[in-house]
């Protein structure tokens, strides 16, 4: 588990999820970082969304949604 | 002109790529009004609003692209659309860190990146909680970009973080600095000795690129999001961040910064900076009161004054930010000698919202009636409009990075006879507009050329952002605004402290000796 202090001790390795603009900046000054190809849960349907979510935190999903 | 809406179904573009696309569109030969839009509720409400929702739009869901256009009677749409596919595939190519591999989820993320300890999420508000939750759960710190997300939400995860020992900064924040690496919206300052953790994206830039310019480092800069001295949140990331500086053996200082916060949330975080055995310099605007010092713990009240207060701790001399060059000095007297001037109302525009903040504490403290709206409200009082409030971005990018709605402003601004200082930022670094004097500088002719049709003078001072190696080249935007006729100081403090000189037509308080006039 990454603890608060490793995270100030050692240099940053990225996910980035959302603007890509962010990782195209880390990516060109040499810091680790992977873009993952997001799209809205569900289709962007919201109610789902929601179910997902709560499936997520019982625990009794592997899913990550239909992403 | 006829109104054409193209639904490209399953292909989902953040908000930053669909500008840069719809700028594209407009520009295409028999095109007039284009945007390139997600197909979501709110975002079909949008285009319905602008006049340009078709009923091909109507049917598209959030994961489809709409591409709306006003096309000319002599235009053909199939040569449009293929400029358009030909635009989201060089996109596509270049977008995204350079690397083929794009892992669909945070699983794969990590399969790809197995040292990863860092996850930055800048996706829609409202999903952007299942994500965070995601990363916490596979035992990553989280830099939460996003906004719009509720309060409630925002507590539980941190208090999560917290129990795991993990910084989650965020919902809302903007910009962090670890160990050089910039995240968010971040300038390019050097590495140094001053470590600082803020509740305020824009604060926290603005005093890392004012030390850079005096010669001072950064260890690490730590966003903690616009809410966390909330009396509801009361500060639980920004005493962490408090924790991990304290820690950490490169930091010699620590600078604390906030948008107002509640009294609570204040009381603990000056509690705990109290017991730090290194100094703190605490700027959590809206204080009342002067500056002081108790132990190790420096209280100050604007973004300028912790930064100075910083140089001096460090023994270092005021920094030329801290004057007026003779120059800009000589603009400022023409302006408020001038009578046109006199008892007309300042105008701040600000993408920034904690360097709004601080203008609107500034102009009232000086004496001013002053006015803190959301936009859209006019009024014969003085005016400080935080543009980038959650309000204005939902579904557009922050206005740092798209100038559109606030050149709109400026243009507005000088349409109406009861303005005359409209103050801005301008805050250069990763991740903001490439050149935003570009976007500036036409939209400041104009509105010259609005007010000079009218009879009237307007000043504009511009609070320029910027450390000298940010990749927009600091000089170069300043030059180029100063030359559309700006008046352009480093110091948000100083440009709110100019505003109102001008407007009061008495320079006699700014810096750098007596009236020229």
């Amino acid at each position: 588990m990454a603890d608060k202090r490793d995270l100030l001790a050692a240099s940053p390795k990225v996910i980035n999820v959302g603007l890509e603009v962010f990782a195209d900046t880390l990516h060109e000054l040499g810091v680790p970082v992977v873009q993952v190809d997001w799209r809205p849960p569900a289709g962007g349907n919201r109610r789902l969304t929601e179910l997902l979510s709560r499936l997520d935190r019982s625990g009794d999903s592997n899913s990550q949604g239909p992403n | 002109m006829t109104v054409k809406n193209h639904v490209l179904k399953n292909l989902y573009r953040d908000s930053v790529a669909l500008m840069r696309l719809s700028l594209e569109i407009e520009c295409l030969e028999n095109v007039e009004q284009a945007t390139a839009i997600m197909g979501t509720d709110n975002n079909k409400d949008l285009l319905e609003q602008a006049g340009l929702l078709a009923d091909t739009g109507k049917s598209a869901t959030p994961n489809d692209l709409i591409i709306a256009f006003n096309l000319t009677p002599s235009g053909l749409e199939e040569t449009v659309m293929a400029s358009v596919q030909e635009r989201l595939t060089a996109a596509r190519q270049v977008a995204g860190g350079g690397t083929d591999y794009r892992p669909r989820s945070m699983d794969g993320a990590i399969q790809a990146l197995p040292q990863a300890n860092l996850a930055m999420i800048s996706v829609p508000g409202e999903y952007a909680v299942r994500e965070a939750q995601k990363a916490l759960d596979l035992g990553l710190n989280v830099l939460l970009f996003s906004d719009n997300v509720p309060l409630e939400d925002e507590v539980d995860l941190k208090q999560q973080a917290a129990n795991l020992g993990l910084l989650m900064m965020g919902p809302d924040c903007g910009t962090a600095i670890i160990n050089g690496a910039p995240l968010g919206f971040a300038n390019a300052v050097p590495s140094g000795r001053v470590g600082l953790v803020s509740a305020s994206g824009s604060g926290l830039q603005h005093v890392t690129c004012l030390l850079a310019e005096a010669g001072e480092g950064v260890s690490h800069a730590l966003g903690v999001g616009g809410r966390d001295l909330s009396a509801e949140v009361n500060g639980a990331m920004m005493l962490e961040g408090l924790r991990a500086l304290q820690d950490d053996s490169a930091t010699e200082i620590i600078v604390l910064i906030s948008k107002p916060p509640a009294q609570s949330a204040r009381d603990r975080v000056l509690e705990a900076a109290s017991r730090s055995d290194k100094p703190c310099v605490v700027a959590f605007l809206g204080e009342q009161g002067q500056p002081s010092s108790a132990g190790n713990v420096h209280m100050e009240q604007t973004l300028e004054g912790a930064a100075l207060r910083v140089l001096s701790l460090l023994g270092r001399e005021a920094p030329d930010w801290a004057a007026i060059d003779r120059a800009a000095r000589q603009q400022i007297e023409t302006l408020a000698t001038g009578p046109d001037l006199r008892r007309r109302s300042i105008r701040g525009l600000y993408s920034g919202g904690t360097m709004s903040y601080e203008s609107l504490f500034i102009l009232r403290d000086l004496g001013h009636q002053v006015d803190y709206v959301s936009g859209g409200v006019q009024s014969g009082r003085d005016t400080v409009i935080d543009m980038g409030d959650d309000r204005y971005t939902v579904g557009r990018p922050h206005p740092m990075i798209d100038y559109r709605a606030r050149c709109e402003a400026l243009v507005q601004e000088a349409g109406d006879p009861e303005v005359g200082v409209v103050l801005l930022d301008v805050i250069l670094g990763y991740g903001s507009h490439p050149d935003p004097a570009s976007e500036l500088v036409p939209a400041l002719l104009e509105a010259q050329a609005v007010a000079r049709k009218a009879g009237r003078q307007l000043a504009w001072v511009v609070a320029l952002c910027g450390s000298p190696d940010d990749p927009q080249n600091l000089d170069q935007q300043q030059k180029a605004l100063i030359d559309a006729g700006a008046i352009v100081v480093h110091s948000n403090a100083l440009a709110a402290r100019i505003a109102s000189a001008i407007s009061r037509s008495d320079t006699s308080a700014l810096p750098g000796g007596d009236s020229l006039g």
